[in-house]
């Protein structure tokens, strides 16, 4: 699933030959969810936590820049943040404790600090979430897990799921476009006559499809188990790479603890 | 709605992942007997299924829209282990390529919206289920009640874990005062869904509808017919 075709899930992707891309995915994964652990862990109410927030932006900036992932690229990925940042803008002013006053209205200093520190973690791991996304072609991803021995059923699933997303999604658009181009218009409640039964018919289209898919699978030999190829050793030059991002972060947590 | 990275604490998130971790495996178990080795496609189409309808935005009136969590239309559907493995799968796509919802609160969005949801929903649909007469009514009647009661209470169920681990001092019979609120006018946009989608299909193919097996015995025995013609294959 490259760029041209990559289709709903694909579309994160970013076709691309940097050594982030290059890099094995399971080492990818690993790596981005340190990092996020590591910046989950930084207590928000240090004095130096937005001096570590600033060290791991440069971090996961560095890495979007290896990547060649641009700055529209991650500004988009943030999008998906928005309903947190209204919950985090609500947080000054219900949390209790000492009120300080900002621009003459008096807020609670606790729930300032826990808004602040919620927006900084939580845009840090989307960043670094849409860099591995923007790396990693869907297909690459499910290998990673696989060797980061997620349960092979699980895996299997994932990969039907993702294969067969733009089926169901184009199935869905073109019950849209007929739809609409019968004069449809769903305003209200009411629409659910429509929608309702286009959905189920949906479900029942996908259900037998996935019948399908399994004979199809059946008659090729299929026996519960996906074939896959021996699993390459990874040099432990490639871990060390990897490991830049979740143990710099590490070490500016660790130098925080210690000296903050 | 899923909980992003920053939100709870790492014990917190630790364990809510451990807990998803133990879900999942026990739903590992249960859904191959739902679906024994036809598991991994129908369950991968499903989620595929859940998938785009969460795209879909049902118009709920005054022109604001809603649209499905579908852990309990698929318990439904294909039946409650099969549905958690679905949310797990939705869940884990919408963390790793869109970026919604942390990676290191992956353990708590399965908790809440895979775990928590689809097994009160189907508690509340199997009670229902057996109390409400046994007809295509009284079925959608459970399905509705079952997701109507899933969303409000994973909504406190997140309120649960912000009251333990969350990172503000916030008074908590506020926030769960707001979200029970808000979640129960979310409860009965996922009710209304669930009823019109299983509704249709248990009109078209009941056979497919796994918390309908009830009707459909009833249905097989009065209408299969004795021989089938030669040549009807």
């Amino acid at each position: 699933m490259g760029a041209g075709h990559g289709g709903v899930l694909g579309a994160a992707y970013l076709a691309g030959d940097s050594p982030v891309h290059r890099m094995e995915p399971h080492l990818k994964l690993v790596a981005v969810l340190g990092f996020a652990l590591v910046v989950v862990a930084t207590p928000v109410d240090a004095a130096w936590a937005w001096a570590a927030y600033g060290g791991y932006l440069a971090l996961v900036l560095g890495a979007a820049a290896v990547a060649g992932v641009g700055p529209g690229r991650l500004g988009r990925g943030l999008a998906i943040e928005v309903p947190f940042v209204l919950f985090a803008l609500l947080l000054p002013f219900v949390a209790q404790g000492p009120r300080v006053e900002v621009a003459g209205i008096a807020v609670s200093e606790s729930g300032l600090v826990a808004a602040g520190g919620l927006l900084a973690k939580a845009t840090l791991s989307v960043l670094a979430a849409v860099v591995l996304a923007a790396t990693t072609e869907p297909r690459a991803l499910l290998q990673g897990l696989e060797r980061l021995r997620l349960p092979s059923l699980l895996v299997q699933i994932l990969m039907f799921m993702i294969r067969y997303a733009d089926v169901v999604g184009g199935e869905l658009k073109r019950m849209r476009v007929a739809r609409e181009s019968r004069g449809f218009e769903g305003r209200n409640l009411s629409a659910l006559r429509v929608l309702g039964p286009a959905a189920g018919s949906l479900f029942v289209r996908s259900y037998e499809r996935g019948e399908r898919v399994h004979l199809a699978m059946l008659s090729r030999g299929y026996t519960g188990r996906m074939p896959g190829g021996p699993a390459a050793a990874v040099p432990v030059q490639a871990w060390l790479t990897a490991l830049v991002l979740p143990l710099g972060a590490a070490a500016v947590l660790a130098s925080g603890l210690m000296f903050g | 709605m899923h909980v992003p990275d920053g939100f709870l604490d790492v014990q917190t998130s630790a364990a809510t992942a451990a807990v998803a971790a133990g879900g999942v495996a026990l739903a590992l178990r249960g859904a191959r007997r739902e679906l024994d080795e036809r598991t991994a496609p129908l369950a991968g189409l499903t989620a595929a299924f859940v998938f785009a309808v969460q795209m879909v935005n049902f118009p709920v009136g005054a022109g604001t829209s809603g649209h499905l969590m579908g852990g309990v239309l698929a318990a439904v559907l294909v039946g409650p282990w099969t549905a958690i493995l679905c949310m797990t799968v939705v869940l884990m796509v919408q963390a790793l390529l869109f970026a919604d919802g942390g990676l290191t609160a992956l353990g708590t969005n399965v908790t809440l919206l895979g775990l928590v949801a689809v097994a009160v929903g189907w508690a509340v649909f199997r009670l229902l289920a057996a109390v409400l007469p046994r007809s295509r009514g009284g079925v959608l009647a459970a399905a509705g009640m079952g997701a109507f009661v899933s969303v409000p209470v994973a909504a406190l169920a997140f309120v649960g874990l912000f009251a333990v681990g969350g990172v503000a001092d916030v008074p908590l019979g506020t926030v769960a005062m707001a979200m029970g609120g808000v979640h129960v006018l979310i409860g009965l946009g996922e009710a209304a869904i669930t009823v019109a989608v299983a509704g249709a299909v248990l009109a078209v193919r009941p056979d497919l509808v796994y918390g309908a097996r009830a009707l459909r015995r009833a249905a097989l025995l009065a209408e299969r017919p004795a021989s089938v013609p030669a040549g009807a294959q």
